[in-house]
């Protein structure tokens, strides 16, 4: 049987969420904007790492895994875009 | 046994949010793109690895979070680091009051000769 | 022997994600990480004989303590600068040398250093020098900052990774 989590462990991460949000929007370079962008990513992992034991279905661990690495291929290309270089290079 | 344990999960999740918590005020307080690049990267992985592990405690030892434990360490120095390194490329400056920017310094020593 | 090591790779990835011993689950892992290390075993890895060395797994285990140790410490760090309010930080970007020669241990402490305390990795170069941007620099000097960001992880890193 898996526990039930009490709600107000979610709070810092929404604080956090609008903290990354408001980064992207005042971001003076965009390279702000790419950073808060790939660590709004990581956090929607823990988000999901989160429902896990708030609602009992573990399906959310795998949609977990698979936002790390979509995120961490989104971030590579994101970088690529600000370096300037064709994709394949 | 199992009372602690998920007791003991809960606790390692509180310090895995409030680190998450952390890492977001520096990206916002931090002058310029490395300082955000570095605090926010540093404390919201040590952050997101404290939450999977907490739920690996709390659900029953669900293996998977391991896994994910893995893929988060592996993967967020990584994107770091292109991040930062595209950024110097294109030519971001540091912040005014930086002391030393050796790569800078050697780049147009590579350009000059 | 590099696509054996790929789908050993892959088939306890695949364990570990299904968690069954259902045994037609068994078979279609068998046969996906088959194709898998057929297809990619070439790129996964250069020597495969390291993945069986006892004593380099024996070091990796000693390393992750270790590192745990300045993980916990960087996030202090992190913490106590952040929540300051007039912001202790001198930062700008140094340069330090590395002995480590190939590729997986030169990312490998590109990577520790990036989540240490105070320091993040910038660049790579190819004759062995890296980039290392602080969050507060001790001192700008080639050697000094070896000593003070490399020195920790550098003899584990060799045994493990050469």
């Amino acid at each position: 049987m898996i526990p039930r989590l009490p709600l107000i462990f979610f709070i810092p991460l929404i604080l956090s969420c609008f903290l990354c949000l408001y980064r992207v929007f005042r971001g003076p370079t965009s390279a702000d904007r790419i950073v808060a962008v790939d660590i709004l990513g990581i956090l929607v992992v823990g988000f999901c790492a989160l429902f896990v034991v708030y609602t009992p279905r573990k399906y959310f661990m795998d949609i977990a895994i698979a936002w790390t690495l979509l995120g961490f291929i989104g971030a590579l290309t994101l970088a690529k875009y600000l370096e300037g270089k064709r994709f394949d290079e | 046994m199992s009372e602690t344990v998920v007791f003991v999960g809960k606790v390692i999740v509180l310090i895995g949010v409030l680190f998450d918590l952390l890492g977001c005020i520096g990206l916002v307080r931090l002058p310029d793109v490395y300082n955000r690049l570095q605090a926010s990267t540093k404390c919201v992985t040590l952050g997101t690895c404290l939450i999977l592990f907490g739920v690996f405690l709390m659900s029953g030892f669900l293996w998977k979070s391991l896994l994910a434990i893995v893929f988060v360490a592996l993967s967020g120095p990584t994107a770091a680091h292109a991040i930062s390194h595209a950024a110097h490329k294109a030519g971001v400056k540091l912040w005014e009051k930086s002391v030393v920017d050796k790569y800078q310094e050697d780049k147009k020593k590579v350009k000059e000769s | 022997m590099k696509k054996l090591v790929l789908f050993l790779v892959s088939f306890t990835a695949w364990l570990v994600l299904t968690w069954t011993i259902y045994y037609p689950a068994l078979l279609i892992g068998i046969l996906i990480s088959i194709i898998i290390g057929f297809w990619f075993g070439d790129l996964f890895t250069q020597r495969p004989r390291h993945f069986f060395q006892i004593k380099r797994l024996l070091y990796l285990l000693y390393y992750i303590p270790i590192f745990l140790y300045y993980c916990t410490l960087a996030n202090l760090d992190v913490a106590y600068r952040v929540l300051h309010p007039y912001l202790p930080i001198e930062p700008g970007i140094v340069k330090v040398k590395t002995t480590l020669k190939s590729e997986v241990a030169r990312v490998a402490l590109a990577n520790s250093i990036t989540l240490t305390p105070g320091t993040m990795s910038v660049a790579l170069t190819d004759d062995g020098y890296i980039y290392v941007h602080c969050i507060k620099v001790y001192s700008a000097d080639l050697k000094e900052a070896t000593q003070r960001i490399v020195s920790r992880f550098e003899p584990i890193l060799r045994e493990v990774f050469e």
